[in-house]
């Protein structure tokens, strides 16, 4: 039975358990068992609270059989992870840093508080990049997530142990947070449907910060359909948060066709580079192939902007992280390290606490906005942000979509990048321009190479155009079963 | 572009990070190359570009300026390395 349970999409388990077929606690009690079994194996989970779990699942099959139906919250029931950077009021929010170890905030994110309202039950907090600084996940500072498919290569980053915790079936979806690919890149790495919003479609308060202009939070899921259903609840203005837009937030109603006749797909050129590898290349352009035999028309496109993209992000976005992280002073949260003079203890706390790629960053980033320097990077990256901007806005007068990769290769092995950030940057040169846009990207898997490791495609859309992404995402699921494996743990 | 070591050590002061001599060498290197590679914008001509500092409309949402409820003392407190009386503990700012 239990095995059944953790196999069943999202809205299979809401009608499950609204129908009395099975319980809120058997669905609970089936991710916890999956937990333990596979934990010592992933450690996908920065910390676990099983029996908090426990209790908001009998508080949500006390509703359902209490509760007028017609009353009840969309996820009633539904367990999920959350990501060890959002707030939760009690449980632990490290952000994979020793600097915040210990720390219990004292309020939950608007984006959590919105999930918990709509019903869901969280079985624990993922690992993660250090302050969401990283591609592989292994930036943690308690130490890396293997990827489910292959436990000696990445889950991606830096929502990595989100990406891992759905892949190995331990929760049916995941919260992340996405600043340059980082909800995108471990979807594809594992095999899952991620969506990174709209800039301003999810509230960032509770989120800690990491670059305040790219941030968003977004999910992880096996299909379209469940990353939707999951998402709705958390979009939508937040008085919170003074970049959350008020746009109405449409109901994603996906329909069960495979019919694309309409669509406007745009492949830019750019996207297609040398060196990367020539099976997520054909496995991507297949893909296209696909939408376009389900009616949608192709046409080629140009981002001409695109290189500069990496440059643009890692100036500017060190630069904010420079600015968010000075608040890791010790006084108010935080570990500290005792010294007998304030500054002392700042430089002491911060060099001591921080890992190598928040001090590279923060380093980086303090560069970059200081006297004599500013012009010539932060300013001159602000500028050509605006150029890369314009591309995109220019691409969407006429295309609905865009389709690309989401990263050049699959999941790469461990220790294969740690000695040299700059190849580890490149990884995100797919993912990047998106978030210095600010528009909606969906990644959703599309093949395998032949190491049988995953491969992602991603839709992006215009600002507030998630719902076309879902859609077109699960038409394309609708003829494939690629989001349907699961790897052999 | 090459970061000299006197640089590196006023970026660290600036930022407050206590760096070991290894890292301070590491960082210069390394910051060096990604400042290297991120030359090629000077590439481009932005002459009457804006900058952008968010993709938002420009207006963003503002609320009414009202006092909303605020955390609890001991909830602020709580997560604090040292307290007295009921404040942030610190050590001396000034000899």
């Amino acid at each position: 039975m239990s095995a059944d349970l953790i196999s069943l999409s999202i809205p299979q388990m809401l009608t499950g358990m609204r129908s009395g077929q099975f319980t809120s606690r058997a669905l609970t009690e089936a991710f916890l068992a999956r937990i333990a079994a596979n934990e010592p194996k992933v450690h996908a989970y920065l910390s676990l609270a099983e029996e908090n779990a426990l209790a908001h699942a009998d508080a949500a099959d006390k509703r359902y059989k209490t509760s007028d139906p017609g009353q009840l919250p969309p996820l009633l029931g539904l367990p999920i992870a959350v990501k060890d950077l959002l707030a939760v009021k009690g449980m632990p929010c490290t952000c994979g840093s020793k600097i915040l170890e210990g720390f219990k905030p004292p309020f939950t994110a608007t984006s959590i508080q919105r999930l918990l309202d709509a019903g869901v039950v969280i079985v624990g907090k993922t690992n993660m990049d250090e302050f969401a600084m990283g591609s592989s996940t292994e930036n943690s500072a308690y130490g890396p997530t293997s990827n489910p498919w292959d436990l000696s290569r990445v889950p991606g980053g830096s929502s990595g142990g989100s990406a891992a915790a759905v892949a190995a079936s331990t929760v049916p979806a995941a919260i992340g947070s996405d600043t340059g690919g980082s909800v995108r890149q471990p979807a594809s790495f594992c095999g899952l449907t991620g969506i990174k919003p709209t800039y301003g479609r999810v509230s960032r308060y509770g989120l800690v910060a990491y670059g305040s202009s790219l941030d968003t939070v977004g999910v992880l899921a096996h299909s379209a359909e469940d990353a939707a259903v999951v998402f709705r609840p958390m979009a939508g203005l937040d008085p919170k948060d003074a970049t959350s837009m008020d746009v109405p937030v449409p109901p994603y109603k996906l329909e069960n066709k495979a019919d694309l006749r309409g669509l406007r797909v745009g492949v830019p050129k750019e996207y297609f580079i040398e060196g990367m590898q020539a099976e997520v290349e054909s496995a991507v352009r297949a893909a296209i192939q696909t939408l376009k035999e389900m009616g949608a028309e192709v046409v080629e496109i140009s981002l001409p902007h695109t290189e500069y993209a990496l440059p643009v992000y890692y100036l500017i976005a060190p630069a904010e992280a420079s600015a968010n992280l000075a608040r890791y002073d010790s006084v108010r949260f935080g570990s500290r390290e005792q010294a007998d003079a304030l500054w002392e203890m700042f430089r002491g706390t911060r060099g001591k606490l921080f890992g190598p790629e928040v001090k590279r960053r923060i380093m980086l980033g303090t560069y970059a906005l200081s006297a004599g320097y500013y012009d010539a990077y932060y300013g001159q990256a602000q500028k050509v942000r605006t150029l890369i901007k314009r591309d995109f806005d220019e691409a969407f007068k006429s295309v609905d979509v865009i389709a690309c990769p989401v990263a050049p290769s699959t999941a790469f092995k461990q220790g294969e990048h740690t000695d040299d950030p700059l190849a580890m940057y490149l990884e995100d040169v797919f993912t990047l321009p998106i978030n210095l846009a600010g528009v909606p990207g969906l990644a959703f898997p599309v093949g395998f190479d032949a190491n049988h490791m995953p491969i992602g495609m991603q839709l992006l859309g215009p600002h507030f155009g998630e719902e076309i992404l879902f859609s077109t995402a699960h038409a394309y699921q609708q003829i494939t079963d690629w989001h349907r494996q699961r790897p052999n743990l | 572009m090459s970061l000299t070591r006197k640089e590196v050590d006023h970026i660290a002061e600036l930022a407050r990070l206590n760096l070991s001599e290894t890292e301070k060498q590491k960082y210069q290197e390394q910051l060096s190359a990604i400042l290297d590679y991120a030359a090629r914008l000077q590439q481009l001509d932005t002459g009457g570009i804006p900058p952008t500092s968010s993709v938002l409309p420009p207006h963003s949402t503002l609320r009414e300026d009202v006092a909303g409820e605020s955390l609890p003392r001991q909830e602020t407190l709580a997560n604090a390395s040292a307290i007295k009386d009921d404040q942030f503990q610190v050590p001396p700012v000034f000899e």
